[in-house]
């Protein structure tokens, strides 16, 4: 995962509330076994409809509930592939969200008003540093998880982290671990 | 310190801050190849297999095919294939198809007596939740999720916010549990719960069956909730009674504290009169857009309504009991156990599906269908006219052959009625197995507490 200081540069806007991750990557493409690929997917059937547009710019404008429903991470492998480095919206699904952060692709949480503001701003700057958002002359914070935010900004690997603390895990199984149930005995 | 039923499992299974050890993790063909290819990159091992269990469901065909080399879509094979060959190679036990024990996810886990009251589960499925039924904590994560859980057999979690629903009064004549949970969206809203592990409570929740709240729990995610649970009791007890994984004996006593103690306070919490629910359906292309069978479409409201209107071909203030219908499935990690094919088959007992509807019934896996075949619904919902299929997830998410065609309105027991879920352009409605059953036979929606007075 590479690291992430500031993400700058358009905004793309699909300004709709409680857009579900079986629209971002519709069900017929996670039945590929790869990882990669999957921008051309993006929005597959919406993608037909006339008057589609989504423009490849490195920020995503969205609306309230982005990601919700299906925890496919088929969607922000989608998503990222496409060009998106960052998604601005009120909130998210929380499955989607922590998907994205897995993956270095920043999910940045903002007041509606400001997220329609960004949108018709057209371009900006995100700084995961500082938590903020640089639109139109100003600037506005953001809250992130702040073991979220190391991660990102290092661009560190969850499981290597995780493993360096094999000794609190191998504690925590020697001396707390319930007894069952054990799979491979069924 | 007074402590949610949450906060005990979360404390008792905390590593280190934000990290939470995973007694039980469930794996599937669809989310988990990739996982397992980062394993093989890094060269890294499954941590816990004994604590791994694996399964088919989400592409299998519900044909009775037996093994994976049947499965006719290229695509679907590799990815069976793919999980059976995965398992091998680090020692994880799997189910897949063919296997009498072989089922969706969240109907298998329970009904083998591996998710049990206290416990953390995971699973690359965003209905996780189901296993809270039992008193577990039991979310849904990615596949890099999977891939950590896989090498650490701990999740990196940020710990969510609590929330109770604390229903009240009782459940009127002929209202289900899907019912109840569809009300409760419609309430809360889709994104009412996000970011929170929901607890619910009261003695609606209490008097039901444990498949019931599976129901509800299952369906937390369509709320925007992180887990859903609910506290166990000797309706838990008696279910896990004998099942294979469950210990013999049980220990009661322990599972008997897992419950909130009396002075806790949530972050959040919502009150719901279970008494004013009527059978719900939906209308839209979200959970949250449900209404009383006995109601109309409603006027949109919003962009999104007006939208979801639009996808669905429907009009404002058409009566939710005129709408046609061309499909009917019962099935799904929602409304495909035992219980929920005992209650449709009930209603269709006797009587013909309506020639203009092709329905069909996906047992939740192949123990259940086994039962069901014992007690002879299989022969009355085919007697009756119905497509009497294998074990999988099928049409609730129409990743396998079973697909609504464009522009189909379906009558669906399953969870999500979003955009194309079940069919490029399909229209999903959301129903109970009852609702759905009755549905079927009438080819529109009825109230079934009118029709079932009828029969009687």
């Amino acid at each position: 995962m590479e690291p992430i200081q500031v993400i700058e540069g358009g905004v793309t806007a699909l300004l709709r509330d409680d857009v579900d991750t079986d629209q971002i990557m519709p069900k017929q493409f996670l039945k590929r076994v790869e990882r990669t690929g999957y921008g051309e997917f993006l929005f597959y059937d919406w993608a037909k409809e006339p008057g589609w547009e989504l423009p490849h710019n490195p920020i995503l404008a969205t609306g309230r509930n982005f990601g919700c429903g299906s925890s496919r991470e088929h969607a922000p492998w989608g998503l990222e592939d496409y060009g998106f480095k960052a998604i601005v919206a009120p909130s998210f699904g929380d499955i989607f969200y922590s998907n994205c952060t897995k993956i270095g692709l920043l999910p940045v949480v903002l007041e509606e008003e400001d997220v329609r503001a960004l949108a018709g701003a057209g371009e900006t700057a995100i700084d995961l540093e500082r938590q903020t958002v640089a639109f139109s002359g100003h600037e506005v914070g953001f809250e992130i998880d702040p073991d979220i935010k190391h991660r990102l900004l290092n661009g560190l690997d969850d499981i290597g982290v995780t493993l360096g603390n094999a000794d609190a895990i191998e504690r925590y199984e020697a001396d707390r671990e319930r007894s069952g149930p054990v799979t491979t005995a069924l | 310190m007074a402590k949610s039923l949450y906060e005990k499992i979360w404390d008792a299974h905390e590593v280190a801050p934000g990290l939470i050890y995973v007694d039980l993790h469930m794996v599937h063909e669809v989310t988990s190849p990739q996982a397992f290819d980062g394993l093989r990159l890094n060269g890294r091992r499954v941590r816990r297999p004994d604590r791994t269990l694996a399964t088919a469901d989400h592409n299998v065909p519900t044909d009775g095919s037996k093994i994976a080399a049947q499965i006719a879509d290229h695509l679907s094979r590799v990815q069976v294939e793919a999980l059976e060959r995965n398992c091998e190679e680090f020692g994880i036990p799997v189910y897949s198809i063919g296997s009498d024990r072989q089922g969706i996810v969240h109907v298998i886990g329970p009904e083998l007596g591996v998710t049990q009251p206290g416990m953390t589960v995971v699973c690359g499925d965003s209905h996780t939740a189901t296993h809270g039924a039992f008193g577990a904590l039991a979310v849904g994560i990615g596949t890099s999720e999977v891939e950590h859980v896989l090498a650490t057999q701990t999740l990196i979690q940020p710990k969510p916010r609590s929330m109770r629903v604390h229903y009240r009064s009782e459940l009127g004549y002929g209202v289900t549990p899907k019912d109840l949970i569809l009300a409760t969206i419609g309430q809360m809203g889709v994104s009412g719960g996000v970011g929170h592990v929901i607890e619910y409570a009261g003695d609606p929740i209490e008097r039901l069956s444990m498949e019931g709240r599976m129901t509800i729990c299952n369906m937390t995610i369509e709320g925007g909730g992180r887990a859903g649970m609910v506290a166990p009791d000797d309706v838990t007890f008696e279910w896990l009674e004998g099942r294979p994984a469950a210990p013999d004996p049980l220990p009661v006593d322990e599972w008997r504290s897992l419950r909130t103690d009396d002075g806790v306070e949530f972050d959040r919490e919502i009150e719901v009169d279970a008494s004013t629910i009527s059978p719900q359906v939906t209308w839209g292309t979200t959970p949250g857009m449900v209404a009383p069978v006995t109601g109309e479409v409603p006027e949109p409201r919003t962009e999104g309504e007006e939208r979801a209107l639009r996808y669905m071909d429907l009009a404002p203030g058409t009566p939710i009991r005129e709408i046609p219908l061309d499909r009917v499935f019962i099935g799904s990690c929602t409304n495909s156990r035992i219980g929920d094919l005992r209650a449709a088959a009930e209603v269709v007992k006797g009587r013909q599906v309506s020639s203009s509807i092709d329905a069909m019934v996906v047992p939740g896996s192949q123990q259940v269908k086994a039962q069901a075949e014992a007690e002879g619904l299989d022969e009355v919902f085919r007697s009756a006219g119905f497509d009497w299929r294998s074990a999988g997830c099928s049409m609730c998410l129409g990743m396998n052959p079973d697909i609504l065609s464009p522009g189909e309105r379906c009558a669906s027991t399953s969870n999500r009625n979003f955009e194309g879920r079940q069919g490029r352009g399909g229209r999903t409605h959301l129903v109970s197995p009852e609702m759905a059953a009755a549905a079927a036979v009438e080819g529109h929606f009825v109230d079934i507490r009118d029709w079932e007075r009828a029969i009687a």
